[in-house]
């Protein structure tokens, strides 16, 4: 997908003023956030299964060489094998030789973000092989030739009515007149219409929220059972992934499992969690008859040692989105990448360069939620800091805005100077504006004043009052 | 492809700023593998004696819309399949798994149950299925793949019907992967898992539309556990 995150406050200024999503983002708000904290509540251990997940990636990622050729020798010890891909050119290239060796017509997809980072459906469709999306939200979006604007729940940005219009236009071989007011029937359509698509597909394609070192596996989470059905019926099982979805154990893979689904939807642990080792054994009835595991790098490897290898924590569970308020009043699309939220934040800059994502790591208040509800410990804003830092030292903001950051850094190193010149302004603030307590306009500041009015200062600055109290407290 | 491997591994030890890892360490790492030491295990299950951890697998699992029917005897499993497929007014006909432990019942008894053995195709409204263990944690199944079970059989059918003996209940997911590394080494002397581990919590769902949740997504629409309380 063609990024747009540059264009972030065009984006997010279209998101605020339609009401339809508006309307949508409200139902998420409530949902998530409630259901998370219901469910946490009930588990006494899970501030300690945070500490013990944190260990365990950093372990992980401190040796990510180790385990990686581990697995790779228990992938291949069971049938399959595993693909190292540096760039998404090469793991799509690898997905398409697959498929295309198979003679492969149609490919059904579990849910991936690797797949949506790589762009695999567009270039899998301009290599005459039709890819179809089985997860419910990814299944309508690519109907509607939309990105996902949510990690978990990539339709979220859409209501009811929308996914009815939707369907009607693409399934013309039902009825035009039916019925398809709710979200029970549009579900039984979906089903009906996929549970044939995956009965043909020549080769399945999911993703990965764990590799298994110890076993060579690959564990795929989710409530519909799209993926499972995607890996069963179908000559061949690609995963798709990236190098830090590998752990040592299944024990590991389970303290991780009790945090993802509570984090991400407030289940206590998610439908179907599915450990996947090698293509079907000989005398198996069913199952795909090839393993394949395509290892994306795509930068990661390049992130260890850095102040953003924390970000290699990540195990995608979208409660960040889903308590940011930021992400809330404007929703995922506008961010204008694959990875929405303070998670994209950190990662698209690393991913797409921060000269096209330099807006989103600004995209965010620092009221610290993301990484208070972070299960892997993320420090979220710290790394946003980073970037905008980074930002900054290739002068790629805009001039006045680091103009005025430099005459506003001049000050601060100055503290006598500094309270001097508060104090005045604030004196002659309070004055002007005494008489009608804000202010309509201000000369510099028409960002703040053209949506919102300054408040006109009370005559004292906070830190002359903290000095008389100080002292007031010392007699 | 080898160039890509290399470059990678090597892109990895040079951010770390080390080179491959020594022999020593990788063998205190294999050693970690072996050992598979479990991390925090929750109190809930793991604290209870065995006929504590039953119930609460029974509330767990109904606490995620299964269903649990308790009989006392393998004898009395195919009269509870009855009832089910009764009280749903659905079809005396299922699919049910080749699978020893299941062919031990008196299908007999209930001559009207139409039952073939096999792989589930689609078209199958209900289909039976031996499972391997059950997680008192979160009433979750395990359910693992061989000729005897193939994995589409618990993803077809509307109607997933999963049979299990009380001391199948285990307390957590670390208990369910010792049993499956028991059976392996058991059989082939050495740890593989079976092609496909299945943990199944509740039936099929999605919230995917306005964050309403719907059962029935892909997978089964109902999922009722008939567990058998003789050990």
């Amino acid at each position: 997908m063609r990024a747009t995150s540059h264009a972030f406050k065009a984006n997010a200024h279209e998101a605020l003023v339609d009401a339809t999503l508006q309307r949508a983002l409200g139902v998420m708000k409530s949902g998530f956030q409630v259901r998370r904290a219901e469910a946490i509540a009930k588990l006494p251990e899970f501030e300690a299964l945070r500490e013990a997940g944190k260990a365990i990636k950093n372990h992980t990622l401190e040796n990510l060489d180790f385990y990686l050729e581990a697995f790779e020798a228990k992938v291949a010890a069971r049938g399959g094998q595993v693909h190292w891909c540096r760039t998404p050119a090469e793991a799509r290239d690898k997905v398409l030789g697959i498929c295309q060796r198979l003679g492969a017509r149609t490919v059904t997809k579990g849910k991936s973000m690797i797949a949506e980072e790589i762009a695999l459906n567009d270039f899998l469709e301009a290599n005459q092989i039709v890819p179809v999306e089985t997860d419910l939200g990814e299944y309508i979006i690519q109907l509607r030739h939309e990105p996902p604007s949510h990690i978990i729940a990539p339709a979220v940005h859409l209501v009811k009515e929308q996914v009815a219009d939707t369907f009607r236009a693409s399934h013309k071989q039902l009825d035009p007149a039916r019925p398809l007011a709710d979200a029970r029937t549009l579900c039984d359509e979906a089903r009906g219409v996929l549970r044939q698509k995956f009965l043909r597909a020549d080769v399945g394609i999911t993703g990965a929220n764990f590799l298994i070192a110890e076993t060579g596996s690959s564990v795929i989470v989710t409530n519909e059972g799209n993926g499972d059905l995607t890996q069963t019926l179908t000559k061949a099982h690609i995963v798709l992934a990236s190098l830090e979805k590998v752990v040592p154990t299944l024990e590991d893979a389970a303290t991780i499992l009790r945090l993802l689904a509570r984090s991400a939807t407030g289940q206590e642990f998610s439908t179907y969690t599915t450990v996947s080792t090698g293509p079907r054994r000989p005398e198996d009835t069913d199952g795909p008859g090839e393993y394949h595991v395509v290892l994306l790098d795509n930068g990661r490897s390049a992130m260890l040692g850095t102040e953003f290898q924390d970000m290699l924590r990540c195990i995608r569970c979208a409660a960040c989105l889903n308590h940011c308020p930021v992400y809330a009043a404007v929703g995922g699309h506008a961010y204008g990448w694959v990875y929405p939220g303070p998670m994209g934040s950190v990662l698209t800059p690393t991913l797409i360069g921060i000269e096209e994502a330099g807006h989103l790591p600004n995209a965010s208040t620092f009221c610290g939620r993301c990484e208070s509800v972070c299960p892997m410990k993320i420090p979220l804003p710290k790394m946003m800091r980073h970037w905008r830092e980074r930002e900054f030292e290739q002068k790629l903001s805009p001039a006045p805005y680091r103009a005025g950051l430099s005459l506003w850094a001049f000050l601060a190193r100055r503290p006598a100077l500094y309270h001097a010149l508060t104090g005045i302004a604030t004196r002659v603030l309070g004055a002007v504006g005494r008489r009608r307590g804000r202010f309509r306009t201000l000369p510099l500041a028409s960002g703040w004043t053209n949506v919102r009015d300054m408040p006109a200062p009370e005559g004292r600055s906070f830190q002359s009052l903290w000095a008389e109290r100080q002292r007031g407290a010392q007699r | 492809m080898t160039n890509g491997r290399e470059q990678i591994l090597g892109s990895i030890r040079k951010s770390l700023k080390r080179g491959p890892v020594t022999e020593a360490r990788a063998s205190e790492l294999r050693a970690k593998l072996e050992a598979h030491r479990r991390n925090v295990i929750p109190q809930r299950a793991a604290g209870l004696d065995p006929a504590a951890q039953v119930e609460l697998f029974i509330r767990m699992a109904e606490g995620v819309q299964a269903s649990v029917a308790r009989v006392k005897s393998a004898a009395e499993v195919p009269g509870a399949v009855a009832d089910y497929l009764a009280e749903k007014n659905l079809p005396s006909k299922l699919v049910m798994t080749p699978d020893p432990r299941l062919d031990g019942m008196p299908w007999a008894d209930r001559p009207l149950l139409e039952i073939r053995r096999g792989r589930a195709e689609d078209g199958d409204l209900t289909g039976i299925t031996a499972c391997g263990a059950g997680v008192a944690e979160t009433g979750t199944l395990v359910l693992t793949s061989g000729p005897e079970s193939p994995t589409r059989n618990n993803f077809l059918p509307d109607h997933h019907l999963v049979v299990m003996r009380r001391d199948q209940v285990v307390a957590s997911y670390e208990d369910a992967f010792d049993r499956l590394r028991a059976r392996s080494k058991e059989t082939s002397g050495e740890w593989i898992p079976p092609r496909t581990v299945n943990f199944i919590t509740g039936p099929s769902r999605t919230a995917d539309i306005e964050q309403k949740i719907e059962l029935g997504a892909h997978g089964p629409r109902r999922l009722h556990i008939i567990l058998i309380d003789e050990a």
